[in-house]
């Protein structure tokens, strides 16, 4: 079972974020299961979510204490909260930032990556919203879940214009985590 | 044809309502159940539920219109979680009196003060003694179908009673997860247009709800307790049949054991943390460990609790409750009651989850081993999971 | 006695068989002469225990003893104070 914990402030889609990874996941036919950590919704207040995937059916509803991978959306929060916190040994962990990987220090000795989604968003959607640029560079850094996969969780959720935009952010971002990779 | 899909615990129940082709749904929105509310309105809106939404000013009278509505024999479906659960609380008696087949998804949720939106189980074991048959889920597709399944039970002639499907707020609710939707023409088939045993028809016109006497208000009671007693069998088979047509079902439709056979320890519970139980006796590798998962807490069925824990040594209840003042769970105190004169099972008492407390791998493995410890020594009989002292 | 699921009656219109007279501690009697024939004890009667009979222009009210309580707002609201209430004799 692969586990992963989404970092975020309210208002920028961490839960969508899980919730598409999760649907990724079940595009790819595989057993998934995600939920938020289930605060009183605050616009800008540090938020988790979390998402499961497993090739036979998830069972536990625990939150994920014990991530493989760890997301952060918002580079602030490195400041406030230790991301990396119950990290498994071997974990990654990805950080949405226009720094270098080199210039951020975690508490343990995770892998990590930088990207600047933010500035993919901005490019594209035209606004900093970054929850499935994430997701292209989670596809593109991990293979966890397949770039086809995050299309068609993309298309489900998104319609119109949006869906377009969406679709062209998650493709460059999962370029782009091949840059980094 | 049924159809995978990914989706919120809230949808699963929705896409239920749609499928078991309700006449009339009255629902008030509150946290967590808000989503089951604007799926099945945006539903009735799209023309996808052929039903009649009556939106309403509070709990009580959402209760109140299925009541009326269920009443002229149409079939009917409201949700709600916590204080309107609580708001609606008088109005349960009269759905179950009046012997009305109402459906109802609880999403749990804990009751204030202090406010709490989260999960737990104390508002619908509150109301155990409200005449309604209460079934608790683990998954969001049990969510979907239980809904589906509840209303062959409250409609069976010999039932009548209305049905509470118990689903864990936000850890079901909100969490998305794969879901098989059955197809429409199957379900038509297994759960058929309401033919109601009686109902109000000015062609033929009777009353609803009047005044009994003492001379007859005990016998009304009884009746009310016989139907509970009836119901188990009805659950078992409807249960049954579910699983000939869907290939899908959960235990025996009352309770749901998981290596249970050689056990001397069994877990118990309800609800959706049965999930996280099994991963975690599953870890062990041993058959020391079991769980009993009771779904129906109304009618508790007592024979089914005896069997199962009959080679248990001990007996470990975690449940999201607390009866103040009784000092244990309230499923604890029950399973007692179940076991009294049966073999000298210790059996206890462990709350956990109160307020959305998560319950976590390492709070199972804890309860299981103070369980493990009382095999051989004295423990005391109720634990507060995780409490934090200072 | 056969009860219904749900305490539901089926024979319907059977509250007249319950005779509530017997509650009644004082009666009314109108005297007819007073009667100014409104009906105010016929419409506030909550027991519809106010018997009307026409005949020709002239209408006649009396009450239906098996079911007056004894209520006494018929003579409270008689305009013309037709209406006294008087001690039943047990």
């Amino acid at each position: 079972m692969i586990e992963i914990r989404f970092h975020g402030r309210g208002g920028q889609g961490v839960v969508t974020a899980a919730d598409l990874l999760a649907m990724s996941a079940f595009y790819d036919e595989k057993y998934c299961q995600a939920f938020p950590s289930f605060g009183v919704e605050r616009r800008g207040a540090p938020v988790l979510a979390f998402a499961r995937m497993d090739d036979k059916p998830v069972r536990r509803r625990n939150q994920v204490a014990r991530p493989d991978y760890v997301l952060v959306q918002d580079s602030t929060l490195l400041d406030v909260i230790d991301v990396s916190s119950g990290l498994k040994e071997g974990g990654t962990v990805i950080i949405n930032t226009s720094k270098n990987a080199s210039e951020i220090e975690l508490a343990s000795d995770a892998t990590l990556y930088t990207v600047d989604g933010t500035k993919i968003a901005l490019d594209v959607l035209g606004r900093p919203i970054v929850n499935t640029v994430m997701l292209g560079i989670f596809s593109g850094i991990t293979g966890e879940v397949s770039i086809d996969g995050v299309k068609k969780a993309v298309e489900k959720r998104f319609s119109g214009k949006l869906q377009e935009k969406n679709l062209r952010a998650v493709e460059i971002a999962f370029e782009k985590a091949g840059e980094v990779k | 044809m049924a159809s995978w899909d990914i989706m919120h615990g809230s949808r699963a129940v929705a896409e239920a309502v749609r499928l078991a082709d309700v006449d009339v749904i009255a629902a008030y929105p509150i946290t967590p159940q808000t989503h089951i509310v604007e799926d099945t309105a945006k539903m009735v809106a799209d023309g996808d539920i052929r039903a009649e939404y009556v939106k309403v000013e509070s709990e009580h009278s959402a209760m109140s219109v299925v009541i009326a509505a269920s009443g002229t024999g149409a079939r009917t479906f409201t949700a709600t979680a916590s204080q309107g659960l609580a708001l609606m609380w008088e109005m349960l008696f009269v759905a179950s009196g009046m012997r009305l087949p109402v459906v109802m998804v609880n999403a749990n949720r804990a009751l204030s003060a202090p406010i709490s939106i989260w999960n737990d189980q104390q508002d619908s074991i509150a109301s155990r003694d409200v005449g309604w048959i209460q079934l608790y889920v683990e998954t969001n597709q049990e969510a979907l179908d239980t809904t589906l399944m509840a209303y062959r039970i409250a409609e069976d002639a010999g039932v009548q009673l209305p049905v509470m499907v118990c689903m864990d707020g936000f850890v079901l609710t909100h969490t998305v997860e794969p879901v098989e939707v059955p197809d429409e023409e199957q379900v038509s088939k297994f759960l058929p247009k309401f033919k109601p045993q009686q109902y109000l028809d000015p062609k033929d016109p009777m009353a609803l709800g009047p005044i009994a006497f003492p001379n007859v208000y005990t016998e009304l009671r009884a009746m009310q307790q016989q139907a509970m007693d009836g119901a188990m069998s009805v659950i078992e088979k409807v249960n049954d049949e579910f699983s000939a047509v869907f290939n899908r079902s959960y235990g025996n439709g009352l309770v749901e054991e998981f290596k249970t056979e050689d056990a001397e320890v069994i877990i118990v519970t309800l609800g959706s943390v049965a999930g996280t139980i099994k991963d975690v006796i599953d870890e062990r590798g041993d058959s020391k460990v079991g769980l009993l998962r009771i779904k129906s807490f109304r009618p508790l069925p007592e024979d089914e609790i005896r069997r199962a824990l009959k080679g248990a040594k001990v007996v470990g209840v975690i449940e999201k409750d607390v009866s103040i003042g009784l000092g244990k769970g309230a499923l604890a105190s029950e399973v007692r009651d179940v076991m009294y004169g049966s073999g000298d099972s210790k059996i206890l008492s462990f709350i956990a989850g109160l307020g959305g407390r998560d319950i976590t791998l390492d709070s199972v493995r804890g309860v299981i081993d103070t369980c493990e410890k009382a095999l051989s020594e004295d423990v005391e009989t109720v634990h507060w999971v995780d409490l934090k002292t200072e | 006695m056969k009860i219904s699921p749900g305490g539901v009656i089926r024979d319907m219109g059977s509250t007249v068989n319950t005779k509530t007279g017997g509650w009644r501690s004082e009666r009314p009697v109108i005297d007819n002469d007073k009667c100014i024939e409104c009906g105010s004890c016929w419409i506030f009667c909550p027991d519809s225990s106010i018997i009307v009979t026409t005949s020709g222009n002239r209408r006649t009210y009396s009450v239906n003893l098996d079911f007056c309580k004894g209520c006494g707002i018929c003579a409270n609201e008689c305009p013309s104070a037709a209406i006294k209430m008087i001690l039943e004799e047990k």
